[in-house]
């Protein structure tokens, strides 16, 4: 177990290396750069640019600059924004509690709810719940995410005022406010945000639990528990569940990454000051800088997510675990 | 003699895909005196599996047992139990050891706490005294290094050591019955040996009563009291042991023997039963065995009922009425 974590922690590592590598060549493939769309707006003279391109290094070599990107890496330095003119890692840090709350939000109710309900389908396979919760979240499914981010910001939040519509907390809260109280107004801001990027991905989530389940009802050890005499839930929650929790551990691997930067337009709609709305302005600033910091961020918490499914899933399955 | 397990008229259907249902297992009825071994015996998809299913209500939906059905268990009826009633029955009076020990084991437990489980399902017990008797068990159907084979899981275990665990089980809640659906099917020859000797020591000292459930006739002789001979859904022969092997009466079994090379004995030709089971959509009218039989005629159109040849011998067969004879 211990030599297959330090394979693993090391493949891990050159998968790192290898992205981040693709993605220096790849930004610098794209056309255009930051100053030239400063120099467009005839904001600076031809000098104040070749003086700026310097000073960010824009002219030197390619290969030069990405000594230079990889020994601020190592240095825990990502360089100065274009854009905001401020160090890369705390524009970042500055945004990712809100984006950490959002997404964690999100993955909380898809693998609390979203699994009680999908293994509740497989139990009551083709009663009318079952039925009903099936058109449901397709209908989820379907909604596009920022359709459904406007109509509850509008409906919710502005027609009936019940929440906020927008922003991440009440900034005519009191700055004495206590603690319960900031929760309370963190939560009221969470709830449509939230409710939006939830109906996509419970959807995903209960379909992926029900099918799993009722592969593992069909599994003849289930009729070794019934016959011992178990009770429904030890039968359903320790006997079946326990198996079927494998292939929705693969989910939570591909949500991770993409609830932290994937949410763009949620975050747009709700003006939630997260990472998403972030790296949407990086791209249309060709902020180099900010848009490596962004990327790499993204990159880290894929291969983070995939080592960290590999992990729980050893951990669940003896017969990884063991061999 | 008393008896422990009283089946009768068992009707399982599935729906046929067309609106209609199917009957798999269409009527059968046998007893179980207590000790006593009876062999459940036929062809893969007579209805062997399901019929033993049913004797727990553990038919899998959409399949179901039809009204009219009977399963007792001393006084208790078994199908008219639900919920709590039912599980306490489940293990506790009859315990279960079905065909394959690759599958029939929960991959992701160790084996000592699946065999507790079933201890503690019914009895009240603390977890310590529970593994105690885990232990025991895993002795008692012979796993070596007992002690530390407790903390294995399904996959660090031989076929045939998981079949003794699937035992022991079965064993957990010390049932008075012992149903056993192909136990060593799925397993190698001389490992199929080891299991058999195992399940009748148990038999012995445990004075449990056991349903056989086989397809092999070879493995009936001298460990059965009593035969039951299987065919599409039905019982179609029925007797003590020594007799059926002696003169086996219905065309069917004749056939099932034929088909067996025998060491004693008249020399047979080995003539196996041309075709195979029809499924349940397609078996005829009349006697179901019909269109396999070689010695079929024109009474066969009609159904038979079960039929006395001796008076501890019955057969569903029209040849009963005349001794053998076509009439
Ligand atoms: N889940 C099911 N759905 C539909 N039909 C079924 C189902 N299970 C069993 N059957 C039908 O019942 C028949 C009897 O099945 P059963 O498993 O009892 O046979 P068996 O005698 O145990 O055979 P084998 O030796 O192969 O185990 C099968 O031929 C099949 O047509
Ligand atoms: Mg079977």
């Amino acid at each position: 177990m211990r030599r297959w974590l330090l394979r693993r922690t090391a493949q891990a590592a050159v998968t790192l290396a290898i992205a981040i590598t693709l993605l220096f060549v790849l930004m610098r493939a794209a056309p255009g750069d930051p100053l030239s769309r400063l120099q467009g707006d005839r904001l600076l003279s031809r000098e104040e640019i070749a003086s700026l391109r310097e000073r960010y290094g824009l002219d030197q070599p390619l290969l030069t600059q990405f000594g230079a990107f990889v020994g601020g890496l190592a240095r825990g330095d990502l360089g100065v924004s274009i854009e905001y003119g401020r160090p890369v890692t705390s524009l970042l840090a500055e945004r990712l509690p809100a984006t950490l709350q959002l997404g964690g939000a999100v993955i909380l109710l898809n693998f609390t709810l979203g699994l009680w309900l999908g293994v509740r389908q497989a139990v009551r396979r083709g009663s009318r719940e079952d039925r009903w919760l099936t058109v449901a979240s397709l209908g989820g499914y379907a909604t596009p995410s920022f359709w459904l981010g406007l109509v509850l910001a509008w409906l919710v939040g502005v027609k009936w005022g019940l929440l906020p519509p927008a922003g991440h907390s009440d900034p005519l809260l009191d700055s004495g406010a206590g603690f319960l109280e900031r929760t309370v107004d963190l939560l009221r801001h969470l709830a449509l945000p939230v409710l939006t990027l939830s109906a996509v991905t419970i959807a995903t989530t209960m379909r992926h639990q029900r099918n799993a389940m009722l592969d593992v009802l069909r599994d003849p050890f289930m009729l070794t528990a019934r016959a011992k005499g178990l009770s429904e839930r030890a039968v359903t929650w320790r006997h079946a569940w326990r198996n079927a929790l494998f292939p929705v551990v693969t989910l939570f691997g591909l949500w991770l990454p993409i609830l932290v930067t994937g949410s763009v337009f949620v975050e747009a709609v709700f003006a939630w000051p997260g990472l998403g709305s972030l790296a949407a302005a990086a791209v249309g600033h060709r902020d180099y800088p900010l848009l490596m910091g962004a990327a790499l961020l993204t990159a880290v918490l894929v291969v983070a997510a995939s080592l960290l499914t590999d992990l729980v899933y050893a951990l669940l399955d003896p017969r990884v675990r063991l061999s | 003699m008393s008896r422990v397990l009283e089946v009768e008229n068992l009707r399982i259907s599935f729906p046929d895909g067309q609106g209609g249902r199917l009957y798999p297992v269409d009527g059968v009825s046998f007893s179980l005196e207590r000790g006593e071994t009876l062999a459940l015996v036929g062809e893969s998809g007579c209805g062997k599996s399901l019929t033993s299913l049913a004797l727990l209500q553990l038919i899998p939906p959409p399949g179901r047992i039809e009204s009219g059905s009977t399963v007792r268990l001393g006084d208790i009826d078994v199908l008219g139990l639900r919920g709590e009633r039912l599980r306490q029955i489940r293990g506790r009076r009859i315990g279960m050891i079905f065909q394959d020990p690759m599958t029939s084991l929960n991959p992701v437990f160790k084996v000592g706490d699946q065999i507790a489980e079933g201890i503690r399902a019914h009895f009240d017990v603390s977890r310590a005294e529970a593994r105690s008797r885990s232990f025991n068990l895993l002795q008692e159907v012979g796993i070596p290094d007992a002690r530390s084979r407790l903390d294995a899981y399904p996959h660090q275990l031989s076929g045939g050591m998981r079949q003794r665990v699937m035992i022991a089980i079965a064993l957990a809640a010390e049932p008075e019955i012992l149903v056993a659906d192909e136990p060593t099917t799925a397993l190698d020859v001389t490992v199929q040996a080891q299991i058999l000797e195992v399940l009748d020591r148990l038999r012995a000292t445990r004075g449990m009563a056991v349903l056989l459930i086989t397809h092999d006739l070879g493995i009936v002789a001298g460990r059965a009291d009593r035969v039951a001979v299987m065919y599409a859904g039905q019982i179609v022969e029925e007797a003590p042991t020594a007799r059926l092997f002696a003169r086996p009466s219905h065309p069917y079994t004749q056939g099932l023997f034929a088909s067996v090379p025998r060491l004693t004995g008249p020399v047979q030709r080995l003539t196996p039963i041309g075709g195979s089971v029809p499924p349940p959509s397609a078996w005829p009218a009349g006697c179901r065995f019909r269109p396999r039989c070689p010695k079929a005629f024109e009474k066969s159109e009609l159904a038979p009922p079960l039929l006395p040849v001796e008076p501890d011998h019955r057969m569903r067969c029209w040849l009963a009425e005349t001794g053998g004879a076509r009439g």
